[in-house]
């Protein structure tokens, strides 16, 4: 097989398993024009939706950037008793089905467990609520920041900051004017792939939100439940939404990838 | 010090303690309890689709994957540039819309005529979506770095093509392939939004274990469902350790 053989291979391969398939959906989306599209994508229902989706990814991206700075910090400059174990647990949520993740904080923050039933006591409702979607949320998406930052603290060494501390800066100005600006793009990067998952997550969020129609519906359970109750204007135009902001996010990192290299 | 605490207590509580807990729930009714509910007829079927598809869709990537990575590295054509970023969709695409967008060609409304929706070959396909992107972006780049000159020296040899591919390329590759291969099939038995669509959830047909999972959580079983879940976080981490070695090996051989 020469050259072209190789890349036709390499092209039929892509089309048929990603490029037609997204491409009709677009298509099957506007089949009646635009109209029914904005008026799908415009109903309470799906309203609703879209914003429990921005609330949980967006306290999910707030609570997975402070800790993936605070931890990035932590496992390359401080001076922590067991790194290897605590870098090792960080990667784990890679591997662990959503569906897993939901059952798990189920049997913690779930109003029989233990814990979830104190917390019950105390007004929280952890399980088929926000505090819970939120916690599934950060669990899918945790490693992302992490190991965005962490090679660059590493390439960057500490000499800036040494000389920063010597000048007399206190150590949140250190972390603000040095080492922030330094680590930008990754962190962006990072913060950037969190969203991603963390808008797109279904699973997890599936288990944990007793999917309440009205209550704890978001987006993607929303483009679930229209499909299989045979809506499918619903479900192409939520979907055609969604996808529309995936492409939007992968040109973001696109640009935020050259940034980096330079 | 407030940090490593703040840090520690935050990953205890929303990862270790979490996971834990599904390991301790499995165990519940004893081992037997446990081996029952792990060989119970349609946990066990969903487990072999799943084990089976994973290991699938981790061979297809292993060839597809590196033909990508050569293509996107070695060749030039109109359009790369595109096909470069498209390569990371599956990434960003929720789970549920990468089922949706399979079913609209592949469904039963299908324009081209094939329907894949609740056969296991939809299954594979809602797999292989997903898992797209990761041999080319571990052997991609690999390849960028790769010294043209040893090619060029065992061309001079005499070696042909082939030969030079798999005796000289393919080794410096094998590392990144594998890392790809385990994180494909890492993803893969974990999967559940893109299956929940086109698999129809069929038991001892198209059921994987994440989708009978859900299922055992639904009708109140979470002990067979954490039981089934232990298994697959058995394996995961397995396959993680492995993938750990293999990497350690490729940077201690240089």
């Amino acid at each position: 097989m020469g050259r072209r053989g190789l890349r036709l291979a390499a092209v039929f391969y892509l089309a048929v398993l990603l490029i037609l398939p997204v491409g009709l959906v677009a298509k099957r989306t506007f089949e009646h024009g635009v109209a029914p599209v904005w008026d799908a994508l415009t109903t309470p229902a799906a309203l609703h939706a879209f914003q429990i989706t921005a609330a949980v990814a967006g306290l999910a991206v707030v609570a997975n950037t402070v800790f993936g700075v605070l931890a990035a910090l932590l496992l390359v400059r401080g001076r922590l008793p067991f790194k290897r174990l605590f870098n090792a647990v960080i990667d784990l949520p890679i591997a662990v089905s959503p569906v897993v993740v939901g059952l798990a904080l189920i049997l913690v923050y779930g109003r029989n467990a233990p814990l979830g039933g104190w917390l019950d006591d105390h007004g929280v409702q952890m399980i088929f609520a926000l505090p819970g979607m939120v916690l599934a949320t950060v669990f899918v998406s945790l490693p992302l920041v992490v190991r965005e930052v962490v090679p660059v603290l590493e390439e960057i060494g500490t000499e800036q900051e040494q000389a920063a501390w010597t000048l007399g800066a206190s150590a949140f100005q250190t972390f603000r004017r040095v080492t922030l600006p330094a680590i930008r793009w990754a962190l962006a990067y990072g913060v950037v792939l969190t969203l991603a998952r963390s808008l797109g997550e279904f699973g997890a969020v599936a288990v944990v939100s007793g999917r309440l129609v009205g209550k704890t519906q978001t987006a993607t359970l929303f483009v679930e439940e229209k499909y299989q109750n045979f809506d499918q204007a619903a479900a192409y135009a939520t979907s055609f939404a969604l996808a529309a902001v995936a492409v939007l996010i992968l040109v973001v990192i696109t640009v935020l990838r050259t940034r980096e290299e330079h | 010090m407030l940090g490593v605490g703040t840090a520690t207590l935050f990953l205890s509580l929303v990862v270790l303690l979490p996971l834990a807990a599904i390991v301790n729930r499995s165990t519940d009714h004893g081992w037997s309890g446990f081996w029952q509910n792990v060989t119970a007829p349609q946990a066990a079927a969903a487990l072999r689709l799943t084990l089976v598809a994973g290991l699938i869709v981790a061979a297809v990537n292993v060839v597809f994957g590196t033909l990508i990575a050569w293509v996107l590295v070695r060749d030039d054509f109109r359009g790369k540039r595109v096909i470069e970023v498209l390569v990371d969709l599956p990434f960003a695409l929720p789970t549920i819309v990468a089922g949706l967008v399979l079913l609209s060609l592949y469904g039963p409304t299908s324009p081209v005529g094939i329907d894949l929706a609740y056969k296991q070959t939809g299954v594979l396909a809602a797999l292989l979506f997903v898992t797209l992107p990761f041999v080319v972006r571990t052997v991609q780049p690999v390849l960028l770095e790769f010294d043209r000159e040893m090619e060029e020296a065992a061309a001079c040899l005499g070696a042909s093509r082939i030969t030079v591919f798999r005796r000289v390329i393919l080794p410096n590759l094998m590392p990144a392939i594998l890392a790809g291969a385990s994180l494909s099939f890492a993803r893969a038995i974990s999967e559940f939004g893109s299956t929940v669509l086109i698999s129809g959830n069929l038991p001892f047909k198209t059921q994987v274990s994440a989708v009978q999972i859900f299922g055992q959580i639904q009708s109140d079983n979470p002990v067979g469902a954490a039981a089934v879940s232990t298994v697959l976080l058995v394996i995961a981490l397995v396959v993680l350790i492995v993938l750990d070695l293999v990497q350690r090996w490729a940077v201690r051989r240089g």
